[in-house]
């Protein structure tokens, strides 16, 4: 508000310097733009383009712009077995990955929320797993739910009384008894969807923490006055005020884990039903070396994320906004 | 019931006592609600505590067992004096020519492709957050929305035509074309870090410079860097360990000569093997986290307030 007087004059004052401002902006922007031009938006652009050519990586030497374009890579995609079941279980991760680790962080904010001794290591405990290299992290649960020696089958076993050690990476279905219910429960994505939900709910919660202390004490203070209790307080005041960083969390949660390759990659290769679309590409790449096939595998997922994003913006769009103008 | 009024306010328990009837109601649903909060907070502290620590507690316990010791007793989780051993780390470091498994070259690589990537990052990524946190131009909010569409975009789409592209002009396999992959990823994520601190820095202190004749560049080099320092600082460790940690581009550029490897790379390399002992790798690991944990906590506050700025907004 004080800033407009300080801006007017300003402008005023620099009317003849425009020029040259403009100039500098251009010039001082201008590495990162052709940086990023040449690493990211022409290999978009070439995906696109490599994904209606027939190119292998042996004959990769003859590959340019005016090969013979054709629709045979979609084709063999579309038509190769695993296809739908990749893409629903690309669905079922993101989904599951994205609403858990926003739940998670949810919780874990709350419980951070107001000061107490030692908040500051349980908050930066809290973002161990975020900021821990993913190779080091998926190493050490694999070895930790390792049907052998791993800690979590060796206490299963041992102290919770299971019958057998559980392959949770490796066993695609499995059997769980649930208050006498017997279920089949697809346990390596489970195990994976847990891992994402253990590793990236940090994100969530230090996104949620800001959010929450920058709610004005006098509200709570208010409801409280009223008579408002805990939960009402949460559901009434708290939550609501969090509406806006739960979209933009979920939109952000939903892309990264829609694309995610690392973990899924490391922790199963792809294998006992985590076969998810980015692992099938890199798959094509290298095994196979089919790289227009590889690339019409991976222009189909941005474009099934594409879809996904415009149908939540159509779906949400005025609430976010809504929300995010209060 | 004194005990709970002590902690808290008096006015709102007077209302409520008032309107909902006998004086001294002990368990009304407020107080429940208090109790049974207070409780449960504590309960998912330690659980969070367990969940989030644990990992690392058992990577580091495994990395100082001798494998023998692990696969005999595989539910202890506490060490013992006379079983304990750094013949792990020894090995894991030792070069391959040696015997050992050759981690000290993949740390000078892995060192090497982040500092080289912090520095060519900051160098384009400072400019950049100025010219668009300050200055007007033709442009400006196009290229604020590339970077954005930058940060979400999937690397997996990259992969193939950079792939395709190195492996063409012979780049593939050398770390340039690695760390120029890294610094297309990471310049936008350190622009939107660095231009919320930009702008924080008053217009007044750059206008009293201008009015001294000061340059431009003058300006950002000593007002409004000195200023961002603890930001530029936060950035610089944030592309760090991005750089330190990333493993696809890695994975695919670097994958075919072993003297190249990153040590995240090494490790996710040579876990599939049966002839490595898994304390040794377990070494690795924690060879491969502590650098980024120490640079995680001395940056946490700063990069907390980097990486979520904006978010209080809304």
């Amino acid at each position: 508000m004080t800033l407009t007087g300080t801006d007017a004059r300003r402008r005023r004052r620099r009317g003849a310097l425009d020029k040259q401002e403009a100039r500098a902006g251009l010039a001082m922007v201008s590495p990162t733009v052709v940086v990023i031009i040449v690493a990211v938006v022409l290999p978009v652009l070439w995906t696109v383009m490599l994904s209606f050519q027939k190119i292998r990586l042996i004959n990769l030497r003859y590959a340019g712009v005016f090969g013979s374009y054709s629709l045979d890579n979609f084709r063999q995609v579309f038509t190769a077995p695993g296809f739908t079941q990749s893409l629903l279980t690309t669905l079922a991760y993101t989904v599951g990955g994205t609403v858990l680790s926003i739940g998670v962080g949810l919780i874990a904010a709350l419980v951070v929320r107001t000061p107490f001794r030692g908040r500051g290591f349980v908050r930066a405990s809290m973002l161990l797993p975020y900021i821990a290299p993913v190779v080091a992290v998926t190493f050490t649960w694999e070895i930790m739910l390792n049907a052998q020696f791993g800690i979590v089958n060796q206490v299963g076993t041992k102290v919770l009384g299971w019958h057998h050690p559980i392959p949770f990476l490796s066993e695609q279905s499995g059997q769980l008894t649930l208050g006498g219910v017997h279920l089949t429960v697809p346990t390596a994505l489970l195990t994976v969807i847990f891992f994402e939900t253990w590793r990236y709910f940090p994100f969530a919660f230090l996104f949620i923490l800001a959010r929450l202390q920058a709610i004005p004490a006098e509200l709570d203070e208010a409801a409280r006055v009223d008579g408002a209790t805990p939960s009402q307080r949460f559901l009434h005041i708290v939550l609501p005020q969090l509406k806006g960083v739960f979209a933009v969390l979920a939109v952000l949660r939903f892309i990264w884990t829609f694309n995610k390759f690392d973990d899924i990659y490391l922790l199963t290769g792809g294998a006992s039903g985590t076969d998810v679309v980015s692992v099938r590409v890199y798959q094509i790449l290298t095994n196979e070396g089919n790289i227009g096939q590889a690339a019409a595998q991976a222009t189909i997922l941005a474009a099934v994320l594409v879809i996904c994003l415009a149908v939540y913006f159509l779906v949400f769009g005025r609430s976010t906004r809504e929300a995010e103008s209060e | 019931m004194s005990q709970a009024t002590s902690t808290t306010p008096v006015t709102p328990r007077m209302t409520s006592v008032e309107v909902s009837g006998p004086l001294y109601r002990k368990w009304d649903r407020d107080r429940v609600e208090t109790v049974l909060f207070r409780v449960l907070r504590w309960v998912f502290i330690a659980i969070f505590l367990a969940v989030t620590l644990f990992p690392f507690y058992y990577m580091v316990l495994l990395s100082v067992r001798p494998i023998e010791s692990l696969l005999l007793e595989p539910a202890r989780v506490w060490p013992t004096v006379h079983d304990l051993t750094v013949s792990t780390y020894k090995n894991v470091l030792t070069p391959v020519s040696n015997g050992g498994q050759g981690f000290l070259t993949f740390l000078g690589n892995s060192g090497l492709i982040a500092l080289a990537t912090v520095a060519i990052t900051l160098a384009v990524a400072i400019p950049g957050s100025y010219a668009v946190s300050r200055l007007r131009f033709m442009g400006r909010r196009k290229v604020s929305f590339l970077f954005l569409a930058v940060y979400l975009f999937p690397s997996i789409v990259l992969a193939i035509p950079l792939f395709v592209f190195f492996t063409r002009i012979g780049l593939r396999g050398s770390l340039i074309g690695l760390i120029f992959v890294y610094i297309s990823q990471t310049a936008p994520v350190a622009i939107y870090m660095l231009r919320n601190y930009f702008e924080t820095v008053p217009y007044s202190l750059e206008e009293a410079a201008a009015v001294d004749g000061a340059s431009r560049l003058r300006i950002i080099w000593s007002i409004s860097l000195p200023l961002a320092r603890p930001a530029v600082v936060a950035t610089a460790l944030y592309v760090f360990m991005i750089a330190w940690n990333e493993y696809l581009f890695a994975l695919l550029f670097l994958i075919e000569d072993r003297s190249r490897w990153t040590v995240s790379l090494g490790l996710a390399q040579l876990a599939g093997s049966i002839d490595i002992p898994t304390t040794t790798l377990m070494a690795g690991s924690v060879i491969l986290t502590v650098p980024v944990v120490i640079l995680f906590l001395i940056s946490e506050r700063m990069l907390v307030e980097g990486l979520t700025a904006g978010a209080d907004k809304g």
